[in-house]
């Protein structure tokens, strides 16, 4: 109670926490546009999303430490992941494509364990950072900051989104994916090579991961074991959004973003994921009755 | 020749068998036991804990070894990797006293591993000298063979609380207003501190302002911070491993949060110098142990002497790790002499009797086996480097609170 009776008299804190909420959920949204992708042309729940982002973290981090600007890691993490996520569709996804839910997703649990151990082996489990060298705007006399990456990070998020909504609409494999999504057999039927569309949607889903981690490394920071969070939020994300739905996912990150940092403030930091998960056992509930209503007028 | 050669490895290991029997019995040999991480997660911290217990020995036997009753003896530990896991640490200490036939024990690395060994060793009633095992659960079973020579958790930061109340006049405050806002992870370990800090600012009278418990996969804490800009306390607390202290000595520059005193833990881990540079400036962290620290024994000599020993013989600076490893072997090395026999049983009242200056600082166990004579330190980060700040009788210089304000520095 305290803490709301704070949040009243100084509105500017409000700002603050909405403007931090927007830009991860920004980042949020990023990921969880892969994920939707994934989910609904190739029906599989990627449960390794979290480590990809995590690699894109990785990934800047060798770019930086090669002497260049992280900003580099974003384009640089997006290729790497999408040339790794191709070549984790030829060995194994492609064998889990048509196969049981559950089989995919203990197959890319495994992929996920295998990253994070991979990954603590090769680079330890210390926490690390990249600086973008972007500076701070300080608004309201200090009252609110805020970092540019994270600025630029909202500001990618959009981009990709509207880029991946072009692609899908417009070009030849967009729409080819598009059709696999509809009906796989009847793509197959009329030429469309499905197997090529699975291989690049799972690519393009890592590699949109793979941005967002080079966003977390330098706005925020990265760890071998950083992934479940993401993993778990763009889960949620698209339950909210629905799938194929772009404007709904950066709708839904956006707004999971603000409605946890008030949480944190509120109910202390503590209840941070909790209400995370809270509020997915409600959404989740809440669908279910609208699905139910529309069943009943289909009677 | 394969006959020659095995006829030749027969001899050879006669020879040394003969060699290694005649030396036992012209002296004696105290050997101790111990599980230490050489693999798994914490094979870093387990590699110090091994370099800081074999500089020691190295060092003892040197100057002619311990003398117990009237004869001289050397010291050597028996080792045995326990990667990194509690059940494997158990076995191995079990393996270490059963067949071994170990009679003393060297604690290992971390306090899971100490959990896990500590009722092996109460069952044989097997003395276990331990310098790496922090949490505060290891000291409320009632154990009489355990003996810890680090400070334990709940002292972590509780002389950053101290400090703040000798410093309240230099905030504009008597030492009853100052008030705190603690960010400590959700973890025992963090929970400890968290209650250490808690117990000593309740014992000032302060008030904790904001109290938020940081989860697991903390890498914002942006929520928290704006929280702490709020309210204005005078004293900031986070405490969150490696994590915590990068992600809030990050946050705490970008977010241009004014606080008086910041302090943390887990600086070193965390790099916060070399990676932040400008923005850990300031920042009050605790430790175990400084090689500046003015503390000295007859076997090391100061604090410095024994840094410089350990860089020259294994090629880097000592971490606290190595240091409280190291003095674990001298307070044995104490109490068998005090003991002059080596009798599990007389070792270890001898051990419940220590009363030792180290350089590691000084050693005397309450009736639960911690250490209470030794204060944690509590560095500041000034022109790059850490400076020790207090406890006051230890300090280099002095602790720059308040600290300027963002705007005030270049």
């Amino acid at each position: 109670m305290d803490n709301l009776n704070l949040l009243i008299q100084a509105p500017i804190l409000n700002v603050q926490l909405l403007l931090d909420g927007l830009w991860i959920g920004a980042i949020f949204a990023l990921a969880a546009f892969g994920m939707a992708l994934v989910w609904g042309v190739m029906n599989i729940i990627n449960v390794a999303q979290g480590e990809f982002v995590m690699l894109g973290g990785f990934i800047t981090l060798m770019v930086m430490e090669a002497g260049l600007s992280p900003l580099l890691g974003i384009p640089a993490a997006a290729i790497v992941l999408f040339v790794l996520g191709w070549l984790l569709y030829r060995v194994i996804i492609w064998r889990i494509v048509d196969a049981d839910m559950f089989i995919s997703l203990l197959a890319t649990f495994g992929i996920s364990i295998m990253m994070q151990q991979l990954m603590n082996e090769i680079f330890g489990s210390d926490v690390r950072t990249a600086e973008s060298g972007l500076g701070m705007f300080y608004l309201f006399d200090n009252m609110v900051t805020v970092s540019q990456i994270k600025v630029l990070a909202f500001v990618l998020a959009f981009a990709i989104g509207l880029a991946l909504w072009l692609f899908l609409k417009r070009s030849r494999l967009g729409q080819a994916i598009r059709a696999t999504s509809q009906n796989p057999r009847a793509a197959r039927i009329l030429g469309i090579d499905t197997d090529r569309v699975y291989a690049a949607t799972y690519a393009i889903n890592a590699a949109l991961c793979g941005a967002a981690g080079a966003l977390v490394v330098m706005a925020y920071s990265i760890h071998p074991y950083v992934g479940l969070p993401y993993t778990v939020r763009s889960f949620m994300i698209v339950i909210m959004a629905g799938l194929g739905n772009l404007g709904g996912v950066i709708a839904a990150g956006l707004g999971l973003g603000a409605a946890e940092q008030f949480a944190g403030f509120l109910l202390g930091a503590e209840y941070q994921l909790a209400f995370v998960f809270l509020l997915l056992v409600v959404v989740l509930v809440w669908r279910q009755m609208v699905l139910a209503r529309r069943r009943q007028y289909l009677k | 020749m394969i006959r020659f050669h095995k006829g030749l490895l027969a001899a050879t290991a006669a020879l040394a068998l003969a060699a290694g029997a005649s030396a036992a019995s012209a002296e004696c040999v105290i050997t101790m036991g111990a599980a230490v991480s050489l693999t798994g997660k914490y094979s870093t911290n387990g590699t110090h804990t091994k370099n800081g217990y074999n500089l020691a020995l190295k060092v003892i036997n040197d100057k002619g070894g311990v003398k117990v009753g009237d004869k001289t003896c050397k010291l050597a530990v028996k080792y045995y990797d326990d990667e990194s896991t509690p059940a494997r640490g158990a076995e191995l200490a079990e393996r270490l006293i059963k067949q071994d036939g170990v009679k003393f024990m060297l604690g290992p690395y971390s306090s899971g591993l100490t959990k896990a060994i500590a009722p092996v060793t109460e069952k044989y009633k097997v003395p276990m000298v331990e310098a790496n095992g922090a949490s505060r659960s290891l000291f409320t079973k009632g154990y009489k063979y355990l003996f810890a020579v680090l400070s334990t958790s709940e002292q972590y930061l509780a002389s950053a609380v101290a400090l703040a109340a000798e410093n309240a006049e230099k905030m504009g405050k008597k030492p009853n207003q100052i008030t705190l806002a603690l960010a400590i992870e959700n973890d025992p370990f963090s929970q400890d501190i968290r209650a250490g800090v808690m117990d000593d600012a309740k014992k000032y009278g302060m008030k904790i302002v904001v109290d938020d418990k940081l989860p697991k996969e903390l890498n914002d804490m942006t929520s928290t911070l704006t929280k702490v800009r709020a309210l204005r306390p005078d004293v900031l607390v986070v405490s969150g491993h490696a994590k915590g202290a990068a992600t809030a000595t990050r946050q705490i520059a970008e977010m241009k949060i004014d606080i008086p005193m910041v302090a943390m833990t887990h600086c070193d881990s965390a790099k916060i110098i070399k990676k932040f540079g400008k923005a850990a400036e300031y920042t009050l962290c605790a430790s175990q142990w400084a090689p500046t620290l003015k503390y000295s024994d007859e076997v090391f000599g100061s604090a410095m002497d024994f840094a410089k020993l350990f860089e020259k013989t294994y090629g880097y600076m000592p971490p606290y790790q190595a240091a409280e490893s190291a003095a674990a072997v001298l307070v044995y090395a104490d109490a068998f002499q005090r003991a002059g026999s080596t009798d599990p049983q007389k070792v270890r009242d001898a051990l419940a009797a220590t009363d030792l200056m180290t350089f590691y600082g000084k050693v005397k166990f309450d009736e639960t086996g911690k250490n209470i004579a030794k204060p944690m330190v509590l560095y500041q980060v000034l022109n790059g480097k850490y400076v020790v700040v207090a406890p006051s009788k230890w300090a280099e210089a002095q602790a720059v609170i308040p600290r300027p304000k963002w705007s005030e520095r270049k």
